[in-house]
């Protein structure tokens, strides 16, 4: 007998919807309370949507983020706000900072004359530091990024709603969306929560998120829409108690896999993207959660239809009454 | 579904091979860049020098030498967004029409009266004319100016639009004109700053057009940002000089105040042309292209007052002599002067069709840029932190390869193996495919191969919990095989297909990271379904047919 290591057990009869209340629930609690965080705290946003400029710097000796905020007071710019970075890959003679600096009124990019005069600054209070890179982007350009990152993640759900419409049925799409906004909101959530920086590559995570998030989803979807068929007179909550437990071990063994993956990127890719990473670490998470949990629950609510030998759209769900 | 016929055994091994021979020069990331660099130089010059042999010689030229680009951020390097303000242009054809105006007015002095010109806004010309009843005159004669649009789809309109209120006439280009100038002021800013940015020499910058009026140029392995914009800033010399003599010989004694030069569309050409310049690009206000009078494609020229003077004054001295047009020391063209040009205008005519007559009008104007540019984005990464992140990068897909392989293989034991075996073959697809088209990896971009790592197990583990399930029904091994492959086909290609919505729609909305990181997703995507599908297959195919296991436990 070969040695098979299994998380799940070959045959699961876990009822999801025994404690529907709660886990619905508390899917809801935490959107709301993506929601009020996103009002009162905000978003961290990085240069991409705000404008301004950073200076990445490295120092080969230790230096104190005071010194460095000190050095940049007098020089008139934008506010300043300077945060050190840590990873565990830098050694003794690595010390990195993030300098950023605030979109000045009326200026596109940073003037050249500006940021040497920031590095001029910095250089006199620490001789040993060395400016790694340095990013600029003027108020129109982040305008428009904004925009047109709520175009893609739009774009990307609306897609995604259609395909799932044309392959199943409007109940399922209604669920994927529902459980793609929880996700969405739940990683703003966090983000809002940690102020961790949110910019392009957020917006990137986000959108794969959504995929992955989304293709849990459709497997659970697809397994569902089988067994609707094989028990035609079975109720609803048990075909789909049946159907999550079938997919329950690939849903499984897909999220371990998938976070070994960005687990190793997220403690030795870099603190460069780690807040990208860090991004989809969370979505595989409250991914794997929404397939399970929550697009399923809508699709009970609305119902559908059990007939699929021939389609019947004006058949009336018959479901509602079979609530455990 | 288990019968797998031969044409498909080689096809999908045949695509597994080209795969590895294509992604194999990234694993000699120096040597085969090198190789390339030094080709293409040699290329140019037309010869190789020892160093450039020895370059060349480190790779085999019978190897497919193609790599994955390395995006700014893993190579280090300087990127600039440009705003083209293309409104600057339409100001400085109104200041250059109005001499013209003037004087084509002025002939018609006894019925219109004197001509002045009014204040106005910058895009416009606006002339207040004596007697205000006979403007429709006025305008008729104004008329004339006008010339239809060269564009396609401007085609049989007229570049000058004629309003005439009270005692004013306005002047402005017409929509169809403005367009046509816009294209040709982003197509000329383009050809500046790829000329100023070629003269540095770095390897492959990227300069595009993005959307109306601007230009994102991405130049790797510069210092920085500000650096580049010095560069773009300062404006090519563009001159024109009387000729001398011609001949082949780059040493040939040019005589006091003489100068020799190369021709830029034959090497082997010389011009020796006097120094000094009878006018200069700088007062060159447009040229565009246009036909002359036998409807051959030709080029027309506008200088600004003073130098249309110096213009004119030169060429009526030297009717049937060539002019040769110089640009950063190359001579472009040295046309025959036919007859004196006092306008200010002229047109350059010669053997050339319409592309080239729209060249040679892009690089007259390339002497300066034609309108002012600001920089909405300026990006400067260091090259040690490009290198920090591909060796991070590196480390960390290793690092998740061996977790992943582990834990499949842990989990599903020799399906374990193929399921590792398709999943690292795909990652070198990727590479091939992204080496095949020339496409850009950044840093969001080998976070986007990670994923693929986790996800590309995805399908195989549809497909082994499939198997599991038959085989727990107690089917025999080939029969659940062939319905687990059966039954997954679904689901798979349904969640694969949501991804690339989301893929897709990163990759044409997004730009930057967000674009890079698409990129190696949905070819990921593409590649992860044929090996987990195909690749799968065909080993737990020829592993059954060699084993022919009574039981499985999977």
């Amino acid at each position: 007998m070969a040695f098979r290591l299994k998380l799940v057990p070959d045959q699961t009869s876990i009822n999801f919807f025994r404690l529907q209340k709660y886990t619905f629930g508390l899917s809801a609690v935490l959107m709301v309370l993506s929601v009020i965080l996103l009002l009162t705290m905000g978003l961290n946003f990085g240069i991409d949507f705000r404008g301004g400029t950073t200076i990445r710097t490295e120092s080969t000796t230790d230096f104190v983020v005071s010194d460095y905020r000190d050095a940049l007071t007098g020089l008139e710019i934008g506010d300043v706000s300077i945060t050190e970075v840590f990873d565990p890959s830098f050694g003794e003679d690595r010390h990195v900072a993030q300098v950023r600096i605030g979109a000045s009124e009326g200026t596109e990019a940073m003037t050249p004359d500006q940021i040497q005069t920031v590095e001029a600054a910095l250089t006199e209070v620490d001789p040993n530091v060395s400016f790694v890179a340095v990013e600029s982007v003027g108020p129109k350009v982040s305008s428009e990024l904004i925009r047109t990152a709520v175009y893609a993640v739009l774009a990307a759900s609306l897609g995604i709603l259609f395909y799932i419409w044309i392959r199943f049925e409007w109940q399922f799409a209604v669920g994927g969306v529902v459980a793609i906004v929880h996700d969405v909101l739940l990683t703003m959530g966090i983000f809002a929560a940690l102020q961790l920086r949110f910019d392009l590559s957020t917006i990137a995570a986000l959108l794969t998120i959504l995929g992955y998030s989304i293709n849990d989803t459709v497997v659970v979807f697809d397994r569902l829409r089988e067994n609707l068929i094989k028990f035609k007179n079975m109720p609803l909550v048990e075909v789909m108690n049946l159907s999550v437990n079938e997919t329950l071990s690939r849903t499984i063994m897909t999220a371990v896999t998938t976070s070994i993956a960005l687990f190793a990127l997220f403690a030795l890719g870099g603190d460069v993207i780690r807040g990208f990473v860090f991004a989809m670490l969370w979505g595989v998470l409250v991914g794997t959660y929404s397939s399970i949990y929550v697009a399923k629950n809508i699709v009970l609510w609305l119902g559908v239809k059990r007939d699929w030998s021939k389609p019947d759209p004006d058949k009336l769900p018959d479901q509602f009454t079979e609530q455990p | 579904m288990l019968d797998i016929p031969l044409w498909k055994r080689v096809l999908i091994l045949g695509v597994v091979v080209i795969g590895l021979i294509w992604a194999m020069p990234n694993l000699f990331y120096g040597r085969v860049e090198a190789h390339n660099d030094a080709l293409a130089a040699a290329e140019q010059a037309g010869f190789a020098t020892e160093e450039q042999q020895a370059a060349i010689d480190g790779w085999p030229s019978w190897l497919p030498s193609g790599l994955v680009n390395l995006g700014l951020d893993l190579r280090g390097g300087a990127h600039l967004l440009a705003e083209v303000h293309v409104e600057d242009v339409y100001k400085s054809r109104m200041d250059s029409l109005w001499p013209e105006l003037r004087r084509t007015l002025a002939e018609e002095r006894d019925v219109i009266g004197a001509v002045r010109r009014v204040e106005s806004p910058q895009d416009q010309l606006q002339v207040q004319i004596e007697n205000a009843d006979q403007m429709a005159r006025a305008v008729e004669v104004a008329r004339e100016l006008s010339s239809p649009v060269v564009s396609i789809s401007g085609a049989g309109q007229s570049d000058l639009e004629f309003t005439a209120s009270g005692d004013v006439l306005t002047v402005q280009l017409s929509d169809a004109e403005k367009a046509a100038t816009d294209d040709r002021t982003i197509q000329q800013s383009l050809e500046i700053v790829r000329r100023r940015v070629d003269e540095v020499g770095t390897r492959e910058p990227t300069i595009q057009r993005q959307g109306a009026d601007r230009i994102l140029i991405q130049v790797p392995g510069i210092g920085s940002a500000a650096e580049l914009k010095e560069l773009i800033g300062t404006t090519a010399q563009l001159t024109f000089n009387p000729v001398v003599g011609t001949g082949s010989n780059p040493d040939a004694p040019a005589g006091l105040g003489n100068v020799v030069l190369p021709s830029q569309e034959d090497p082997d050409f010389y011009y020796t042309l006097e120094e000094a310049p009878v006018v200069t690009g700088e007062e060159l206000t447009d040229a565009s292209p246009s036909f002359d009078q036998n409807g051959q494609p030709a080029v027309e020229f506008r200088f600004n007052p003073s130098g249309a003077r110096k213009f004119g004054a030169y060429t009526s001295a030297n009717i049937g002599q060539p002019f040769a047009i110089v640009l950063d020391s190359e001579v472009i063209s040295a046309p025959t002067i036919r007859d004196a040009i006092t306008t200010g205008t002229g047109i350059i005519s010669g053997s050339m069709n319409v592309d080239e007559s729209t060249q040679l009008a892009v690089l007259l104007r390339a002497g300066a840029l034609p309108a002012e540019l600001t920089f909405l984005e300026e990006r400067t990464i260091g090259p040690e932190l490009g290198q920090d992140s591909i060796d991070a990068g590196k480390i960390a897909s290793i690092v998740a390869i061996i977790g992943v392989v582990a834990y499949v293989v842990a989990s599903y034991g020799i399906f374990g193996v193929f399921a590792s075996i398709a999943v690292i073959t795909n990652v070198i697809l990727i590479l091939a495919f992204m080496s095949g088209i020339g496409a850009t990896l950044t840093l969001p971009g080998i976070a986007g191969i990670v994923l693929t790592v986790g996800t590309a197990v995805d399908a195989n583990v549809i497909i082994y919990e499939r198997i599991r399930e038959e085989l727990r029904r107690g089917k025999r091994v080939a029969t659940s095989i062939d319905t687990g492959f059966r039954e997954a086909m679904s689901a798979i290609i349904d969640a694969n297909v949501t991804t690339f919505i989301a893929g897709l729609v990163m990759f044409f909305l997004g730009s930057g990271p967000v674009k890079g990181f698409a990129v190696t997703l949905t070819i990921g995507l593409v590649t992860s379904v044929f090996t987990a599908i195909y690749l799968t297959r065909l080993m737990i195919v020829a592993w059954l047919s060699r084993r022919r296991p009574k039981q499985l436990v999977l």
